[in-house]
């Protein structure tokens, strides 16, 4: 078999998955630019209205709501997860480090609906937090966290920490370590070696992996859907609502393609800036 | 003292991360249908409650099949994307990487819903094709990074020689680079199963009552019952992940597999 023969041989079933990845978001392309018939899955003629729609308070509010949560949970993944993929990466004894690994990285697999679960039974009003304060005598009467924004980040930090946490360790990772043990050598303490040395090459990694998680973070619906539990809405929670329970196919589909949007488009702004970071840490 | 402090800091959020999972734990052997801490005795009740439901028998099978065949397919999709964007130069060879890693930051909803209006455009939205087909492409990514760590670190000089000795390009593939990517692929292959098996998300929107897969069927049960029956299959999706991590990471090396050290 020549060359050029495994070439197509091998770009035939890349080129059948890349049409489908294109089909699935032209699917929700062309469902956001057309009328909704109540009662028909079947969409009408042409229209814009759709976008004019999730303007309303609505839909905005919950947009917004989506993207300072996203926000929010992206920022505290970055600050509890850099210390533990500092440690993965850093430490010298090998148990160690696939205890780290296995303990930071499981609840990745174990799947959204399991872990939410597992939330709901933590955060509950008859839950874990709230059955062992009561019984340490610190509160009469169970403190509500389900249902508000509060228990949703908590629940979406842990969501999100496993992938922030192989994205920051593979940062590190590529940390040359005689800077770090240059400065050491000059007399600088191990926190300010971490500050002026570690901190700052890892930058570029640092900056894209909180954009990355803000971005995976949109993604989440079971946490805002059974954690929230319809007090706390995110754009997911509204394109199930829209489109498996009221069958209006254009919004869910308007909706999506916003967070398709947002998501991809978060990235591709901070791109440059990323690149420009990276120029900086290559010419100290 | 810094040390010190620094471990604290570690165990502080380590205890974070299992809590949800011990809490689980705890419930699943509980015998009361209310939560209590502490649990107030020791019972399989749940276990077997989980076991015998139907639901959840009928879904975990869908759920074996789906993730049978949309792993073993990513794989082999994932070695021929690996294989063509590291070891050939094409016009578009950018696109389709970027189209290929794209569901990993499109929302997840998003990929669903899009596949349900494929699906129900092309007349195969009520069986496993749409479900395994959605599922191929969210675990395609991880399945073509593990493959491609593995081929980049291939010694090359391998392939040069068989194929200096009159080997062609196809039988160079077949009996050198594929046996040398054995590890990358069964690493790809694992993390693609477990990741199928527990997708929620796009799976809501693919599925059908018949096909629905086991973390479709745990939230309608959710929805409805509050007893910790739930609790039962979520720790056995724990232990059995958990139990699944360590031994790739044992054989293959997980920081490897899921590319942390690309280099």
């Amino acid at each position: 078999m020549s060359d050029r023969r495994l070439w197509w041989l091998f770009i035939v079933p890349c080129m059948l998955a890349a049409l489908a990845v294109v089909m699935s978001l032209a699917a929700v392309f062309q469902y956001s630019f057309r009328e909704f018939i109540p009662g028909s899955l079947q969409p009408g003629h042409f229209t814009l209205d759709n976008f004019y729609e999730i303007g309303r308070p609505l839909y905005f509010q919950v947009i917004v709501a989506t993207l300072w949560i996203s926000l929010l949970t992206a920022i505290f993944c970055l600050l509890l997860s850099y210390p533990v993929a500092y440690a993965l990466v850093r430490t010298r004894h090998e148990w160690l480090r696939t205890l780290l690994v296995i303990l930071s990285i499981t609840p990745l697999f174990t799947g959204e609906i399991v872990r939410t679960y597992a939330w709901m039974l933590v955060l509950g009003t008859e839950g874990f937090i709230n059955s062992v304060l009561i019984a340490l005598g610190v509160i009469s009467a169970p403190l509500q966290i389900m249902y508000t924004t509060f228990g949703v980040t908590v629940a979406l930090v842990h969501f999100s920490m496993p992938v922030m946490i192989i994205l920051l360790a593979t940062a590190i990772s590529h940390v040359n370590r005689d800077y770090e043990k240059a400065a050491a050598n000059l007399g600088a303490t191990p926190l300010a070696v971490f500050w002026r040395v570690t901190v700052p090459l890892t930058m570029p990694g640092i900056v894209a992996s909180t954009v990355v998680i803000f971005a995976w973070t949109m993604s989440a619906f079971a946490t805002p859907q059974l954690i929230g539990g319809g007090k706390v809405m995110m754009i997911s929670n509204l394109v199930y609502l829209q489109g498996l329970s009221s069958f209006n196919f254009p919004i869910a589909a308007v909706l999506s393609l916003v967070a398709f949007v947002v998501a991809v488009g978060s990235l591709a702004v901070i791109q440059p800036f990323i690149s420009r970071l990276e120029r900086r840490v290559a010419q100290q | 003292m810094g040390k010190f402090l620094f471990w604290t800091l570690i165990t502080i959020i380590l205890v974070f991360l299992t809590i949800p999972a011990v809490v689980v734990l705890m419930s699943s052997v509980n015998p009361t249908e209310i939560l209590s801490f502490p649990p107030k005795g020791f019972s399989l009740k749940w276990y077997v409650h989980a076991f015998t439901y139907e639901d959840f028998q009928t879904s975990f099978y869908n759920g074996v099949i789906v993730t049978f065949f949309a792993s073993t397919i990513a794989s082999v999709v994932g070695v021929a994307a690996a294989y063509v964007t590291h070891r050939y130069k094409f016009r578009g060879r950018r696109v389709l990487e970027f189209l290929l890693a794209a569901p990993l930051i499109i929302p997840r909803f998003t990929t669903g819903f899009g596949f349900l209006l494929v699906g129900a455009g092309l007349g195969f939205n009520n069986g496993y094709a749409i479900v395994i087909l959605t599922h191929i492409i969210l675990v395609l990514p991880f399945v073509t990074r593990s493959v491609y760590v593995s081929l980049v670190n291939i010694d090359r000089d391998l392939e040069r020689s068989a194929s200096n000795l009159g080997a062609s390009p196809g039988s160079v593939f077949l009996r050198i680079t594929l046996p040398l990517l054995t590890p990358g692929i069964v690493g790809g292959w694992i993390i693609a199963a477990i990741l199928s098996f527990t997708e929620f998300t796009a799976s809501l929107y693919v599925t059908s009552y018949a096909t629905q897969t086991l973390p479709v069927a745990m939230y309608i049960y959710v929805r409805e019952y509050t007893d910790p029956t739930l609790a039962a299959i979520s720790s056995l999706l724990i232990i059995s992940t958990t139990l699944a991590t360590f031994l790739v990471d044992r054989a293959l090396g997980l920081k490897r597999v899921l590319a942390i050290e690309s280099h």
